[in-house]
């Protein structure tokens, strides 16, 4: 018996373990028609046309990497906010609560992300912020390059808006919980030193906790990169290559979205390869995102 | 008090500069506070304001109706409801058994921390890339959509959150009572049984529902595995409709009572997976 239920839990364990690999190799064997045909360049064609049944990942790569990277340039300052806040300012009887609201952002339906961006957010967006943001870029050389383009609401930049509300939960509680290992010796000396709370935040705590940090950092872009409702609303799904961040765009989780069910043969090959290289991408960035994070665990240890 | 000579004086320069400076990021950190306060409120007040008006008791009662014409969600909160059912039951087990194996017999070899390490990267995996995954191995092998199908790809949410719940609670168990019992004569499974699983009750019940909310929202793997039914159907054989991929196609669609209906399920959904959140919470503190 004791052995019986050792085993039963070891094959578990085993079914665990041997999941990612039999997604990859799903993934491979669906898409073999494309890989065969296109090879490498697969990655850097950028068309992508039913119609003549030729098909390139570029724009898809493209608009994923491009509005996961805008919405960690918005999450990142504000998670680290969010966490200095619940860490060092915040009265102890408001840090569950606040800290339970911000979790309710990661808790929130990303098909309901995606509704309340495209049928509130973006004629907002549309009518205020975009004309403002784009005239005020206007005089700035390089950065009028950016900002540019016709206010049409639904973008690449609107797609990494609303990515980072997504994510801002994750890397905040990331971040919370590695600013809760700094020893309170170590903050107590600094603040005995005279250090202002800032300069403790971010010359004693920042420092110690950095590894942490950026696999707090890696698992947003990893849950940024796959995220697919959302986006779908609001990205435009076109197959331009952005050439500002308020073009319409594509991602390959989108992609998916839209036309796999109403795909065949080559177009759905292609589309499965568009998810292998997400698939990849992703788990390359979650398995670097839990590296750091367990060699902050690893270093703590080493440090009592 | 100070002389102008001190170093903390406000008349020192840098002493002030370093205040300021302090002054000024610590008004930052509140505003990012208040910034993502913004939208949770923001999007709350939405969902309210627009989907409150559609509420109604019909909704639980009649099935999508075609443009322009009156009708309600039952079959799509009927199909939600029942393959999250399938999905929790399949997943848990195999969950909460691998998540033992990680925390009791584990301690030796390489399969517990490679596992884990596996179980972290599955636990974020783009959820799309699982409806991929299901509808390779399942729905073109069989050659149909069906709800068992999106159950089996919501059982693969759910057995990561269980299995890190499991893992960590079970660790969580001071070993003092295994060695208790194990003195007493008790095999380890029964240990595991009754003393192990007892103390981490809670926890463990806290990752299935936080499993549950996951899935209840999820849209994207049942893409290419349920599908969709416009008519009202309880068979797990055929494609069903579920509450989000009705609300990505009748949010997306021309039709305004399409648009109410796609409001009213979106309100739903939000309310029961934030109620399950907090519930969830609420079971862990106690």
């Amino acid at each position: 018996m004791d052995i019986a239920f050792r085993n039963i839990t070891r094959i578990f364990a085993f079914l665990v373990f041997s999941l990612l690999a039999a997604i990859m190799v799903s993934l491979i064997y669906g898409s073999q028609e494309s890989l065969a045909k296109y090879g490498l360049s697969f990655l850097w064609t950028d068309d992508w046309n039913p119609v003549e049944d030729s098909y390139g990942a570029l724009v898809p790569v493209v608009g994923t990497l491009l509005s996961s990277v805008i919405a960690l340039v918005i999450a990142i300052p504000i998670s680290f906010g969010i966490a200095m806040f619940l860490t060092e300012l915040s009265p102890t009887w408001l840090r569950r609560p606040l800290g339970t609201a911000i979790e309710m952002l990661a808790a929130i339906p990303s098909i309901i992300y995606g509704m309340w961006g495209l049928f509130v957010f973006v004629p907002i967006f549309q009518s205020y912020i975009q004309p403002g943001l784009i005239s005020f870029f206007e005089p700035v050389p390089f950065l009028n390059q950016i900002f540019a383009g016709p206010p049409f609401g639904i973008g690449v930049f609107t797609a990494g808006l609303v990515l980072s509300i997504m994510i801002i939960p994750f890397i905040a509680a990331v971040m919370r919980d590695v600013f809760e290992l700094v020893p309170p010796l170590l903050k107590e000396s600094a603040y005995g030193l005279g250090g202002t709370t800032w300069e403790v935040v971010w010359k004693v705590v920042l420092p110690f906790t950095k590894t942490g940090v950026v696999g707090g950092i890696m698992l947003g872009l990893g849950r940024a990169l796959g995220e697919t409702m959302a986006i779908t609303f609001v990205i435009g799904n076109s197959y331009n290559l952005p050439s500002s961040i308020f073009s319409p765009s594509n991602s390959i989780a989108s992609a998916l979205a839209n036309e796999f069910n109403e795909a065949g043969g080559m177009q759905k090959s292609a589309l499965l390869e568009l998810g292998l290289i997400l698939f990849l991408i992703t788990t390359v960035v979650l398995a670097l995102s839990k590296v750091m994070l367990l060699r902050l665990g690893k270093h703590e240890g080493a440090a009592h | 008090m100070f002389n102008s000579d001190s170093i903390v004086s406000l008349a020192n320069p840098v002493y002030r500069r370093r205040q300021r400076m302090n002054k000024i990021m610590l008004m930052l950190s509140l505003g990012a506070l208040l910034f993502g306060l913004f939208w949770l409120f923001w999007i709350i007040g939405t969902l309210i304001f627009k989907g409150g008006s559609s509420l109604s008791i019909n909704l639980f009662f009649e099935a999508t109706p075609p443009p322009g014409g009156m009708g309600g969600l039952m079959n799509a909160i009927v199909g939600s409801v029942m393959m999250a059912a399938v999905g929790t039951l399949i997943g848990t087990p195999i969950g909460i058994l691998a998540g033992t194996y990680l925390a009791e017999y584990g301690k030796r070899g390489w399969l517990a921390p490679a596992t884990r390490f596996l179980n972290d990267v599955l636990l974020s995996a783009p959820s799309i890339i699982i409806g991929l995954f299901i509808y390779a191995v399942y729905v073109a092998q069989v050659g149909h959509y069906s709800g068992w199908a999106g159950s089996v790809a919501l059982a693969i949410l759910v057995i990561p959150v269980v299995v890190r719940s499991t893992d960590n609670m079970l660790s969580l168990v001071p070993n003092s009572l295994r060695e208790a019992a194990a003195a007493l004569g008790c095999p380890q499974w029964k240990i595991i049984f009754s003393i192990c699983y007892r103390a981490a009750r809670s926890g463990i019940v806290t990752g299935i529902l936080l499993a549950v909310a996951r899935i209840s929202g999820e849209t994207a793997p049942l893409l290419f595995t349920a599908l969709n039914n416009q008519f009202m159907s309880w068979n797990m054989n055929a494609p069903m409709a579920n509450l989000p991929v009705v609300i990505f196609q009748f949010a997306a669609s021309p039709f305004s009572d399409w648009n109410d209906l796609a409001w009213a399920g979106a309100v739903l959904i939000t309310l029961f997976v934030l109620g399950i959140n907090i519930l969830a919470r609420a079971l862990f503190r106690k």
